[in-house]
């Protein structure tokens, strides 16, 4: 257990979780500190280019395996089943209406790929390998959480006009422009392999941490301004909940890693990925297909709670849990 | 100066809904329209800011300067989109000094 603890505290003070708190101090202290919203997007844009670049160079190097497919169908059935899970706990502990607890599902059982790539970061500066594949996992958890919620919110008598699905809002799930660039980049990076890799390295590799610690301050201060609002919309059962999932998701994520034989980095990558809930892609999503849900709650939740819950402590609790379980 | 009565119809939506809302006006032949950035407010939901929003989330403005008899035609068009999701949609009387553009 000490060496648990041991293990959770280095990871816990890298400069990109400590650029995260402070981003997140900024905010809750009221500092008018702020990085511009085009900075923001360009530096999101770089991050998922060079994460999904690197990943594909890592396939490339060492190939496809069976555990590629097994990762991938591990990671879709995660996203489809969380939020049937998360669905049952918010009608067991909150007043949440269906409709809303059924958005809220989706944001939990989606991911949150800045999440992802701290994670993946945090593993590399400790020396932990990871499978290079998983990058591919995480785009392809993004969009079936979408459907169970929908589905729950038509079970649960979702009247005409609340829930609403087209061949337009699933052109724009699929495609949407962060799973286009990681995938993308992914599919380049496995395409040029080591090569392609040392034409860019110097844009892709030497700058990354320093890029993930300006955008992480970024991302403090967005979490903090939802902290700031998040009494007048979060009751102590809903609170709960959005410390509680990211428990489970990853409980989850850890026995897929297990069953599937990821590697103790893979493992936490899995378990992150299930932890995780989404602020980008399914919040506009939902907004399409149940019109009638409460935005602010999930938002509030998935970007002011959970984000930075895994952040601080799960992102270090995953690494160490599954080094424990699994070894180096 | 001579002007001519037009009717401008602002219509405050979701951001995700903007292209779904913008190419119903076209599909009902309004043609001309400004896509504005909403920096925040306050609603029946409280106040809310841009700010700390990611993604497309938030809201846009939609506004149309229209000839008063395409009014109808917009509207249905629009409450087509818009009747669902928050949001509001305003109408006033405004002068133009070119007709032939609207």
């Amino acid at each position: 257990m000490g060496e648990l603890l041991s293990l959770a505290g280095q990871n816990l003070l890298t400069p990109m979780i400590l650029s995260f708190a402070l981003g997140l101090f900024a905010a809750i202290a009221r500092s008018e500190l702020s990085v511009p919203e085009a900075a923001a997007k360009m530096m999101s844009i770089y991050l998922l280019f060079a994460i999904g670049f690197k990943g594909g160079v890592a396939v490339a190097g060492h190939g496809l395996d069976e555990h590629l497919i097994a990762a991938m169908l591990g990671g879709i059935a995660l996203s489809f089943l969380i939020p049937l899970l998360a669905f049952g706990l918010l009608r067991a502990m909150t007043r949440l209406s269906p409709l809303d607890a059924a958005a809220v599902a989706a944001h939990y059982g989606s991911i949150s790929i800045v999440t992802f790539v701290t994670a993946s970061t945090v593993l590399s500066a400790q020396g932990i390998a990871s499978e290079g594949y998983m990058v591919a996992v995480a785009a392809a958890m993004e969009a079936p959480a979408i459907v169970s919620a929908i589905w729950l919110a038509a079970r649960s008598g979702g009247r005409t006009g609340q829930v609403q699905m087209d061949a337009r809002l699933w052109h724009e799930i699929l495609l949407n422009g962060s799973i286009v660039l990681l995938v993308g980049a992914f599919l380049i990076g496995a395409v040029t392999g080591e090569a392609g890799l040392a034409r860019i390295d110097a844009f892709v590799v030497a700058p990354f941490q320093g890029v993930l610690c300006l955008f992480l301050l970024d991302m403090g201060i967005v979490a903090g301004r939802g902290l700031r609002t998040a009494r007048k919309v979060i009751s102590l059962g809903v609170l709960s909940f959005g410390i509680m999932m990211p428990i489970l998701g990853a409980t989850l994520g850890l026995g897929v890693a297990l069953l599937i034989g990821l590697s103790a980095g893979g493992a936490a990558l899995m378990m992150t990925l299930a932890a995780s809930a989404s602020y980008i892609a399914v919040p506009a999503a939902m907004r399409v297909a149940l019109p009638a849900a409460n935005p602010s709650i999930s938002l509030t939740l998935a970007l002011g709670i959970t984000f930075p819950f895994n952040l601080t402590f799960g992102i270090p609790a995953y690494t160490a849990v599954a080094q424990a379980l699994i070894g180096e | 100066m001579q002007t001519h009565s037009a009717k401008r119809v602002e219509i405050l939506i979701e951001a995700p809904l903007e292209l779904r809302l913008t190419d119903a006006l076209e599909a009902a032949g309004i043609k001309g329209f400004s896509v504005l950035p909403v920096l925040g407010g306050a609603g029946r939901s409280g106040r809310w800011s841009r700010e700390g929003q990611v993604g497309r989330t938030g809201m846009v403005a939609i506004i149309c300067v229209i000839r008063p008899e395409r009014l109808d035609t917009l509207l249905e068009a629009a409450f087509a989109v818009v009747k669902p999701h928050i949001g509001m949609v305003s109408i006033g009387d405004v002068q133009v000094l070119r007709a032939e553009r609207f």
